[in-house]
């Protein structure tokens, strides 16, 4: 797909020219990398698109390791399936567990109150918004018209949108979203006329995502149009034994490199198309790390959730501002000789009701007379009495005058 | 290719010595690196070279190629290089479409058959290589042969066995370096700390020790020990095993800390990085 160049060694050719070089179509939804030139799609968290370079790039894979309830790995992906809805992509959802149709359901809500973004779909009901928030500001009109500025690591709020989670997405934006589905009990063992190395279900899941790719156009084989549109496919705990895979059941599983095959060629299909794929996989479930190291490799970003509901850190003040840890496994570099990895290894998040927030880690300010911070004898009567207020003191009997 | 790691292995595009089996190996670590500068050294010194893309596509290694000054396309257009991209043959295999079931998969779907069967091994990509590095046509304007593999690990990862892969090696070793008088460069990736033998990583280990066995030189890339740093990415090992001339030292071992730019790498000796002086 790129012309050749004449050659690195001329003075006149510089990285500045090859960035700018047009061969980018131009599809809703999706910006060019500042570093590289990729082709960027948010993931519907713009904290997490800071922390991938600024979006995830077309044709690669993100891997989230899943939490232990899976509550936080699947708000993610739901925040991706809603970002694709909002900026009009096509939906893949494929999944063993639950029906497709009930995680679209669960969508959260776009907030729409950013008068910079336009969307015809929804013009009958913002035609009462702007009355409301104009109304709202009287003094400092001036600043109606701003992006609202974010605290928490995120790049512009252009590319990527905000959600409500405390309401799902309303129907009609919901149908105006293409969509297509993988669910696994629909789609019963037959015999294959070949051996196959994978379980039928993720050779059928191949076949059937090569099927839309090819149909619907995404291809980047099939002629170039105008109106070029992004896959967006979201696959729902691989590797659990829903699947049929027995990776997590067993410490020498019998076809261990089953998910590894279909992860292989589902780069290759990625590679060769205009989609973006988000895959969670049960990691606490798979004994073998050297395991997780290969799947790991096969996907291009890598990140890990703990979520501290349930264990002993839930109750522990030192982490009552998050709710849980995320690690980054890899940053791929593609197209380019180094990545660009975070600054700071330690990434804990919090979803708010509008947000869900990436931050380093920092532990509050350790106000108690005592000098350790793991002293858990005032701290813990401290817990007990105070509410959601960010002082760890306010139950602490020794500064009450 | 990295002039700094052109004077540390005292190699250049002039002179290159022939026969020589490198392997680039990392632990918990990235040396994609390395095979981006090997294939634009030989490259630059004129020799056919046959690359193993396997894990990523061809735009990508042309991409980095040309910020390194090389242009894969013409090379491929002048038969200077053969490039076996192992993911889009690697679908023609995974997936079949019904309508070419009766056709003749190319000579690059037939090297990828193993991914259709894992246990009959890979002997037909042995012969892919083996027909594209000796073939005689044209070849008198090319210097030796070069074989490059970007990754032998991704093999393990697609079930193929350890000893399917080690005779893999074998057999390109032999062709390549002793009968054809080329060089052969792989890359081999672990991921478990080498103290551990609870049997976690055993495959890539067993790779990773019956390479170490085979070359002649070892470029091993591993995370720094003292923990994450942005300014310095990493420490390279290298290795000289089985040196010809001087009897006296059989293996000689250097070690030096790199950082990866935009358009090459820099190596230093340990405590020197621009950032710390």
């Amino acid at each position: 797909m790129a012309a050749p160049m004449s050659g690195v060694g001329k003075p006149s050719v510089t990285s500045f020219q090859k960035k700018t070089r047009s061969k980018l179509i131009s599809i809703a939804g999706t910006r060019p990398s500042v570093q590289n030139g990729q082709l960027l799609v948010s993931t519907g968290v713009t904290s997490l698109d800071y922390l991938l370079g600024g979006g995830l790039a077309v044709g690669t894979v993100l891997l989230i390791e899943e939490d232990r309830y899976d509550s936080y790995s699947r708000m993610i992906l739901k925040y991706f399936l809603a970002e694709g809805v909002v900026c009009r992509h096509e939906l893949f959802v494929a999944a063993a567990q639950d029906n497709p149709d009930d995680i679209l359901q669960e969508l959260p809500a776009p907030i729409l109150d950013d008068i910079a973004i336009h969307k015809p779909a929804e013009q009958p009901r913002l035609s009462s918004e702007p009355q409301e928030s104009l109304d709202a500001m009287k003094i400092a009109w001036r600043y109606q018209n701003l992006p609202k500025v974010q605290s928490a690591l995120a790049s512009s709020c252009r590319f990527g949108h905000y959600y409500d989670v405390s309401k799902t997405m309303e129907p009609e934006i919901r149908q105006a979203a293409k969509f297509h589905r993988f669910y696994v009990p629909e789609h019963p063992t037959q015999s294959s006329p070949t051996h196959s190395t994978m379980p039928e279900s993720y050779s059928a899941l191949l076949k059937s995502l090569q099927e839309v790719i090819h149909r619907e156009g995404f291809d980047l084989a099939a002629p170039m149009s105008n109106s070029r549109n992004i896959l967006r496919i979201g696959l729902h705990s691989l590797g659990s034994a829903l699947w049929g895979d027995d990776l997590c059941c067993h410490d020498n599983p019998k076809n261990g490199h089953s998910l590894t095959t279909f992860l292989y060629g589902l780069r290759a299909l990625l590679r060769s198309s205009l989609s973006v794929a988000v895959v969670t996989v049960p990691s606490h479930l798979i004994q073998d790390r050297a395991l997780m190291g290969s799947i790991t490799r096969l996907c291009d970003n890598a990140i890990a959730l703990e979520s501290f509901k349930g264990s002993e850190r839930e109750t522990n003040p030192l982490y009552k501002d998050y709710h849980g840890l995320l690690y980054v496994r890899q940053i791929p570099h593609l197209n380019c000789l180094a990545s660009k990895l975070p600054d700071h290894k330690d990434l804990a998040f919090k979803l708010k009701r509008k947000q869900f927030t990436i931050e380093r880690l920092h532990l509050p300010p350790d106000l108690s007379e005592t000098v350790s911070r793991v002293s858990r004898g005032e701290l813990s009567g401290a817990a007990a009495v105070a509410s959601a207020c960010g002082s760890v003191t306010s139950g602490n009997k020794h500064l009450d005058f | 290719m990295f002039t700094e790691l052109n004077s540390i292995l005292n190699a250049s595009p002039d002179t290159i010595t022939q026969g020589e089996f490198i392997l680039i190996s990392d632990r918990k670590s990235d040396a994609s690196f390395l095979i981006h500068h090997f294939l634009t050294f030989y490259l630059k010194a004129r020799c056919r070279v046959c690359f193993l893309g396997l894990v990523q596509s061809f735009n990508h290694y042309h991409a980095v190629s040309q910020r390194l000054g090389v242009s894969l396309l013409q090379a491929k257009e002048k038969g200077q290089l053969v490039f076996l991209e192992g993911l889009s043959e690697s679908l023609s295999v995974l997936s079949p479409r019904e309508t070419n079931t009766g056709s003749h998969l190319g000579r690059g779907g037939e090297a990828m058959d193993f991914l259709r069967d894992p246990a009959i091994g890979l002997k037909s990509l042995y012969e892919f290589v083996r027909s594209s590095l000796s073939s005689s046509d044209g070849a008198e304007e090319w210097g030796p042969p070069v074989l490059l593999v970007d990754d032998l690990s991704v093999l393990l990862s697609l079930g193929v066995s350890v000893g399917a892969v080690l005779d893999f090696s074998h057999y390109c070793r032999v062709t390549v370096c002793s009968q054809l008088k080329g060089n052969v460069a792989m890359l081999a990736r672990c991921d478990g700390e080498e103290e551990e033998d609870d049997g976690d990583d055993e495959g890539s280990e067993r790779l990773l020790k019956g390479l170490t066995h085979q070359c002649s030189l070892t470029l091993h890339v591993q995370g720094l020990p003292t923990g994450y740093c942005r300014d310095i990415h990493g420490q390279v090992e290298v290795c000289w095993r089985r040196r010809r001339q001087c009897e006296g030292k059989y293996t000689q071992k250097k070690l030096f800390q790199y950082k990866v730019h935009d358009k090459g790498a820099s190596f230093f000796a340990p405590g020197t990085s621009s950032a710390v002086l």
